[in-house]
């Protein structure tokens, strides 16, 4: 969208002598959709947008936003970060990003077949979700929800150091939250389908999901505590390396946060783990052709063969240590200044299926959920210890369905006791990719 | 000091654009209109990083035809903008009904002032960000051990209107202050973490009632004491929970199993066991959204509805669930004000405001004496449900080992996993020393602040998520 791109550029021309001024403008229609029991729940349709506008006086750093497009009251904005960077203190490595050459991957992650798709070919595809997940095993008793939600969106950063970069996107997804139940028990489970456009959306996959995942933990129980080999299932194994990814920050690591800090060139992990953010996967769901400072984003590998080769870094971490942005900014939209963070984080794949991984593993749990992750992973200690439930794994095939457990370890331990890694790569709607993960020498707590 | 909801939208705007959203034939039709500013302030590596300040401003336009909700939301409040709204959120119900609907708004009630004695806009931001440098020295002062602080500052004023074709237009003025310190410690097991937060419904007199420097020099307090920690046991064990923090428990136990949207969809492990047992006899747990300041409490919940006190359990028997007004109007009952919202984007839906287990009779130092090995439990992180089985995690930040009815060594993080109705059962000890803490609670996408509250209690057994032999 030029305007946005314009709107951007003419604030960032704003700025004063011996000041750097970036604005950030944001723009997104979202529809979501909720069928309930054959009927539409909520339908919420509504345009969103918003500038946020970064100023460094001298090297002092404020900032301002305002929910709307409205170019005086971005100006209002421009001088509340202003005067807010009075307030900051003097830091010679703050300050914006500066063109660095590199140039951007050309990547199409706009689908026009989002924008032309009818809002009652939306709520069919809701409703459809649902009544073919009931349809589908006679032990499912509520489909809780059943959501289509679709984003189409663009943003443009202009700096007054050069910067002037704009991008946009388009997302769809299919979601259920189903609940199976058989005798006085019950279980959960969900399954979801996500794209970049209708044509992406695999409605089946998200069916087979939800039936599997609630009806094969109908009838677990609490197994006793033990130490085993665990395989953790390829969205366990996504939300594990999201967390990775924040000790893979530069800026934790400068700032003596992360238990990767100065360890550059030790091996940290097994050798079959090399561990790559490539954001110009188109594959990957946080595929982006420029960072959130509006440099181009680039392949990044952080081990390789075991070996810790480097960090993550946006332009302020990069001066903090000593280095280049590597082009991994990443901002929660126009209310946020931009952090260091991973957008397409992913483990070189083996080459065994998660069957395959199972019969490997012979004795142990395969984990199909992980709940806790907030309170129980710790980026700075390695500590880990998170609530799950999944099915035993006995004489190499998946065996009675566990619950009510919590696994446990560090973070540390488990890169040095993987077993095997799966080949079956999926690209989850995270920052990270899904594969099958096998792990010696767990603690799972149950009775 | 008076404030009134006509600074955001006029009322004869309001009454036409719920004509706009009726017009069609809807059964209902409510316009939320916010108005938010926000400062905040981040410390982190010993330098005040940045300040920022943020507007928003929109409103949010419900209309509910049948079963369904027709949802849209604007950052143009002129009339123009809001009949835009009105119309979109009104095309679910295009095929039937038409012609215009007249709404008065003959409900109109007061906007309580709010109750901050000093507004955040009144307060210079150098005196804000000298709370962060405050707290970054206090932490640091603590122990040579200390190694790395963050801080941050927040305040918010968030004005409300809320009007529907009940007629009701009512409002609210809350202002809200929050700091946080986080301090890591380095020592020859490697680096630990320890936090702690202040976070109430009022404003800059916040600071004089808790000093900035007590809250970093517990934060560093954790840090420290977990560096000499030892692995947390494995395995199922008696926990003693320390008042203030563990309301959390109770919150992620059966908080969200009470919330009607669960029970109505069959999605909780409490439906159809009204008048039943389903705690110890010692537990009596209430959502409250009037006790004065809590980070949950508000005049009003985000649908206009006064906030009131309401028992869910008495002496383990369960009394009544928690409702907002979609729900309570399909039942034919009244909303308990647990219709709350993160902005004026967002739909409304139930939510906790306070959730609180009402005090005991014990001794807490009398409790952890009488319990011969387990863990003491000073300070809970977060936590996490599935309401419909029950099951729930919450995570150990301060922990400690008992042995023989003392408190000994400290315990490294883990979480704790329960099954919410087992876990209510096993209570077995619940103390006189009350206390209530703030935090925030995500659902479906949307956060708000809540507040817990609880005395020093005992749970029998609960699976202790560590890596040692138990």
């Amino acid at each position: 969208m030029p305007e946005l791109l314009d709107l951007a550029q003419r604030i960032a021309a704003d700025a004063r002598p011996g000041e750097q001024v970036e604005a950030y403008v944001s723009w997104h229609r979202d529809t979501d959709i909720r069928a309930y029991g054959g009927e539409v729940e909520s339908l919420s349709s509504a345009e969103s947008s918003g500038i946020g506008v970064r100023v460094l006086v001298g090297n002092r750093q404020g900032f301002a936003y305002v929910g709307n497009l409205d170019e005086g009251l971005a100006r209002e904005a421009l001088e509340e970060a202003r005067d807010n960077a009075g307030f900051a203190t003097h830091d010679e490595h703050a300050g914006l990003a500066v063109p660095d050459g590199v140039p951007v991957a050309p990547l199409e992650l706009w689908d026009d077949a989002l924008g032309a798709l009818a809002t009652e070919a939306k709520v069919a595809l809701a409703l459809d979700l649902e009544r073919r997940v009931r349809a589908g095993d006679a032990r499912i008793r509520q489909v809780v929800s059943s959501d289509y939600g679709d984003a189409l969106g663009e943003s443009a950063i202009a700096t007054s150091t050069g910067i002037a970069s704009s991008s946009r996107r388009t997302t769809c997804y299919l979601a259920a939250d189903v609940v199976a139940g058989a005798g006085d028990d019950t279980q959960t489970g969900d399954g979801y389908t996500v794209g970049r456009g209708p044509g992406d959306l695999d409605v089946e996959a998200a069916v087979r999901d939800a039936i599997e995942r609630s009806t094969r933990l109908l009838g677990a129980r609490k197994p006793h505590s033990a130490r085993l080999d665990v395989v953790l299932d390829r969205r366990v194994t996504a939300t594990l390396l999201a967390v990775l990814a924040g000790t893979l920050s530069g800026e934790e690591v400068a700032k003596g946060r992360s238990l990767f800090a100065g360890r550059v060139g030790e091996e940290v992990a097994v050798p079959a783990i090399t561990l790559v953010d490539d954001p110009t996967n188109p594959l990957a769901f946080g595929a982006a052709a420029v960072d959130a400072e509006g440099l181009a984003c680039r392949r990044n590998a952080l081990v390789e063969a075991g070996r810790l080769t480097g960090f993550l870094y946006d332009s302020y971490s990069a001066r903090l240590a000593g280095t280049r942005s590597t082009g991994s900014a990443v901002r929660g939209g126009f209310k946020s200044t931009p952090g260091v963070g991973a957008r397409a984080l992913a483990l070189v794949p083996g080459t065994l299926d998660q069957r395959e991984v199972v019969r490997l593993v012979g004795d142990g749990l395969l984990v199909q959920g992980i709940s806790g992750v907030h309170s129980g992973v710790n980026p700075v200690s390695g500590d880990f210890s998170v609530g799950a439930e999944g099915l035993m794994i006995r004489g190499g095939e998946l065996a009675e369905p566990v619950r009510e457990i919590t696994i446990a370890s560090t973070i540390q331990r488990m890169l040095q006791h993987v077993i095997a890694i799966g080949a079956d790569v999926e690209w989850l709607p995270s920052s990270a990719a899904g594969v099958s993960l096998a792990i010696a020498d767990i603690a799972m707590s149950g009775d | 000091m008076t404030t009134s909801t006509s600074e955001l939208v006029d009322a004869s705007v309001v009454e036409r654009t719920l004509g706009v959203a009726m017009r069609h034939g809807a059964a209902f039709a409510e316009v939320f209109v916010e108005d938010k500013r926000t400062t905040g302030i981040s410390l982190d590596d010993r330098r005040v990083e940045e300040l920022t300040s943020g507007r928003d401003r929109g409103a949010g336009i419900r209309v509910v035809v049948g079963e369904t909700t027709g949802f849209a939301h604007t950052a143009d409040l002129s009339e123009k903008g809001l009949a835009e709204a009105a119309e979109a959120a009104a095309a679910v119900a295009r095929s039937g009904g038409g012609g215009a609907r007249e709404v008065a708004l003959g409900d109109r009630r007061p906007v309580a002032p709010s109750r901050a004695e000093i507004l955040p806009e009144g307060v210079e931001k150098a005196t804000k960000v000298e709370l962060l440098r405050r707290a970054d020295e206090a932490a640091r002062a603590s122990g040579s051990s200390i190694v790395q602080v963050s801080a941050g500052y927040g305040d918010s004023r968030r004005r409300i209107l809320v009007a529907n074709s009940d007629g009701l237009l009512t409002g609210d003025d809350q202002v809200r202050t929050r700091f946080s310190v986080m301090c890591v410690a380095s020592g020859d097991t490697g680096m630990q973490t320890g936090y702690e937060s202040l976070a109430l419904t009022v404003g800059f007199e916040l600071f004089d009632r808790f000093p900035v420097e007590d809250a970093a020099s517990v934060a560093a307090g954790r840090a420290v004491a977990k560096l000499s920690a030892r692995p947390a046991p494995s395995g199922v064990l008696p926990i003693v929970i320390k008042s203030g923090t563990g309301g959390i428990l109770f919150h992620e136990a059966c908080g969200h199993g009470l919330e009607a949207d669960h029970v109505v969809k069959d999605a909780s492990a409490y439906r159809g066991r009204i008048g039943e047992l389903v705690a110890s006899p010692l537990v009596t747990l209430v959502d409250d959204g009037t006790p004065a300041d809590q980070w949950g409490t508000a005049s009003i919940d985000d649908e206009g509805r006064p906030a009131q006190r309401n028992v869910l359990i008495e002496n383990g028997v369960l009394v009544d669930y928690m409702w907002d007004h979609l729900r309570a109007r399909k039942e034919g009952r009244e909303s308990s004000g647990n219709g709350r919202r993160q902005s004026y984007q967002h739909l409304p839906m139930v939510r906790m405001t306070n959730t609180y287990l009402i005090a005991g009779k014990d001794d807490p130092d009398e409790i952890v004496a009488q319990t011969p090995y387990g863990v003491y439990v000073a300070k809970l992180g977060g936590g996490q449900v599935n309401t419909a089985t029950g099951d729930f995690v919450f995570g150990m930040t301060e922990a400690f080992l008992i042995e023989n009815g003392r408190i000994t060594e400290p315990l490294r993080d883990a979480n704790l996993i329960g099954n919410g109705p087992d876990v209510l059962r096993k209570i077995d000890a619940v103390g006189d020393d009350f206390e209530m803490c703030p935090g925030t609670c995500g659902k479906d996408g949307q956060s708000v602040p809540v507040g817990c509250g609880q005395a020093t209690l005992r749970v029998s057994g609960v699976t202790v998520g560590g890596t040692a032999g138990a």
